[in-house]
């Protein structure tokens, strides 16, 4: 249990960094690193490369927008092997869906509560 | 008789046309700055009892104006000219201030250039003999800039150390050939700069941008004027921040035209604490230049502290689109010279 | 009039900028990602763990549990302005979690509610999480193609 931690800790700790020498040391902003993150995920997972990280690192893996990718992928293989073809446009909004929607609703709802904060 | 063009660039102002109001109006971050004291106003609040930023910006802009005019012992309708403009798309700031003012309006979009460019065409106008009154003003807001420029204000990032803070403040300037207030200054040259670009496209590094720009508009006004850098009290930049004047002093090193350490500073040097307030490379934005010429500079050439100066604002001309299109980012500078109305002004070295 | 008065190139005066140009502190940015990310994935360890022993749900709905509660944090701690000086202070380490994700949408929402429900709040929340949608969402389509006609 607690070395489950430890590792989460570690593995996406690690994940993180490496985003960050990006930040530090190329001219990439926020989005593009993110969007290379997700594109990245994708394609471990496609490889299979990624399944192995996340039985590892539980959620040091999973919480990292790499993890991201990787649930689109998983979802458009298992939503091919039930369906075929079809499956490639419904198996990716439909594994991460719950995120998607938390963002969108949460996002409309703080922006009615809250305003933005001089700095 | 009326001025002349000498050079160039450059035009010499016979009438002298008098600087006699000033006013500035800042924000909470830069009144907590070295400068904090001198300002006219400091709010404590960004949102200046607005609704939004952006009306924050235009209700900062529209005092500053009214207090130069006061300031100067002029009312609003014996002004001919309001000369000025800020950061935003379409100069909203300076366009609906207008409105509310009644003032015939020349809005000018210079970047982070429009002080000295607005006082420059304000000289002008008065030398030329075209108006007796007119007021120059320029600002800008961090909340306003931030959200047309860069990220929303609560997103989460970094910014790079080359990367400078956006100066939260109005700067107005009241010019006369008729003072009916104390002269602080006179504006007796003004020269146009020319838009200069060297390549750099980071949006990060403002001052790497504009330090060509601020190079060549002095190299011009040396070789216009028959001058040397030894020749004014002050020297100084608008917006540059440390990158950009440490790219400027080499640029005039490599030019054969060194600048005197002593004798050369920036605004966006000059309105932060480096140190404490966590600016990275110095302040920024249209109202830099304006709050600190008017709050800091004036004074000091009215007591005769400062004998000639070259106020010298930089802009960077890019948009977004520009940007994200990957084009370079071109830079200007304006300058002008303004002289102690005190006893005693510099004399310029015998030629 | 001379077209260039200033006697220096482009690539000269590039090399120039970065010679002043101070970099970036490599150490203590990477360090500060590192742990701070560290610290939100084993947070979403922790919620997924709950999940799993007291919501009685499985491997996969308690990791979309673990999800939708950094994302829920992220949107309150953004609203009331805290998670911009962790973003700060973290950079990459708070920014590649979801919990960056969910600050890139909530963000833009807060900032332009003045420009209206429509195309302030509704349009602007895809800003900048956008493209990452359009990217992730386009890869794994490309993924489920190439998987349907050739693997499976």
């Amino acid at each position: 249990m607690i070395l489950m931690y430890l590792k989460a800790f570690l593995v996406g700790g690690a994940i993180c960094a490496a985003g960050e020498l990006l930040v530090l040391r190329t001219k990439l902003t926020p989005a593009r690193i993110l969007v290379g993150y997700i594109i990245a995920g994708v394609i471990l997972s496609a490889f299979g490369l990624y399944a192995p990280v996340v039985d590892f690192a539980g959620a040091g893996a999973t919480v990292p927008l790499t993890g991201f990718g990787h649930a689109l992928a998983q979802g458009v293989k298992h939503a091919v092997e039930e369906s075929g073809l079809i499956g490639a446009f419904t198996g990716g909004l439909s594994a991460t869906s719950g995120g998607i929607t938390a963002a969108i609703l949460f996002g409309t709802l703080i922006a009615f509560l809250f305003k933005p904060h001089a700095k | 008789m009326a001025g002349m063009r000498i050079g160039m660039q450059t035009i010499a102002l016979s009438t002298r046309p008098a600087i006699c109001g000033n006013a500035a109006y800042a924000g909470k971050k830069e009144g907590e700055g070295p400068l904090g004291t001198e300002f006219d106003f400091v709010t404590q609040d960004e949102l200046y009892h607005q609704d939004t930023f952006e009306l924050a910006e235009k209700q900062l802009y529209l005092d500053a104006i009214r207090k130069a005019i006061r300031k100067g012992g002029a009312k609003p309708e014996e002004v001919q000219f309001l000369l000025g403009g800020d950061l935003l798309n379409q100069i909203i700031t300076a366009s609906f201030s207008a409105r509310d003012l009644g003032i015939p309006f020349i809005g000018l979009y210079g970047a982070c250039s429009t002080m000295a460019e607005s006082l420059a065409l304000g000289s002008m106008l008065l030398d030329g003999g075209h108006a007796e009154q007119v007021v120059c003003a320029a600002s800008s807001h961090f909340c306003t800039a931030e959200r047309q420029y860069r990220y929303p204000l609560e997103f989460g990032a970094q910014r790079p150390p080359t990367s400078q803070w956006t100066v939260t403040g109005a700067g107005a300037t009241l010019l006369s050939t008729e003072p009916k207030a104390p002269v602080l200054a006179n504006v007796t040259q003004v020269c146009m700069g020319r838009v200069v670009d060297l390549g750099i496209t980071d949006a990060n590094n403002m001052g790497a941008a504009m330090a060509p720009a601020a190079a060549d508009t002095l190299l011009a006004l040396f070789s216009d004027t028959r001058t040397m850098p030894e020749d004014y009290d002050l020297i100084l930049t608008g917006d540059l921040g440390q990158i950009g004047h440490d790219l400027l002093m080499q640029l005039m090193r490599e030019q054969r035209m060194p600048l005197p350490d002593e004798h050369y500073t920036d605004c966006g040097l000059l309105i932060y604490d480096r140190e404490t307030q966590d600016v990275h490379a110095g302040g920024s934005g249209c109202g830099c230049s304006a709050v600190v010429l008017n709050a800091h500079i004036l004074p000091r050439l009215q007591s005769g502290q400062l004998r000639r100066i070259i106020f010298m604002a930089t802009g960077a001309l890019m948009s977004l689109t520009s940007s994200q299109q990957g084009e370079s980012i071109p830079g200007i500078a304006h300058a002008v010279v303004l002289e102690s109305p005190a006893a005693g002004t510099l004399p310029l070295r015998p030629a | 009039m001379d077209k260039q008065r200033i006697h220096t190139n482009p690539q000269h005066y590039s090399w120039l900028t970065d010679q002043l140009s101070p970099p970036s502190p490599l150490g203590s940015g990477l360090f500060q990602a590192f742990w701070v990310g560290g610290l939100i994935c084993m947070l979403g360890q922790a919620i997924s763990d709950i999940g799993v022993h007291l919501l009685d749900l499985n491997a996969r709905d308690a990791s979309t549990f673990a999800s939708i509660s950094l994302i829920f944090l992220t949107a309150l701690l953004t609203g009331i302005g805290v998670f911009d000086k962790i973003g700060k202070y973290a950079g990459a380490g708070s920014f590649v979690p979801i919990t960056g994700f969910a600050n890139a949408m909530v963000s833009p929402a807060l900032e332009f509610r003045r420009e209206g429900l429509v195309l302030g709040v509704g349009a602007k929340l895809f800003t900048i999480a956008g493209p990452v949608l359009v990217y992730g969402v386009g890869a794994s389509v490309i993924y489920g193609l190439i998987y349907a006609l050739f693997i499976h």
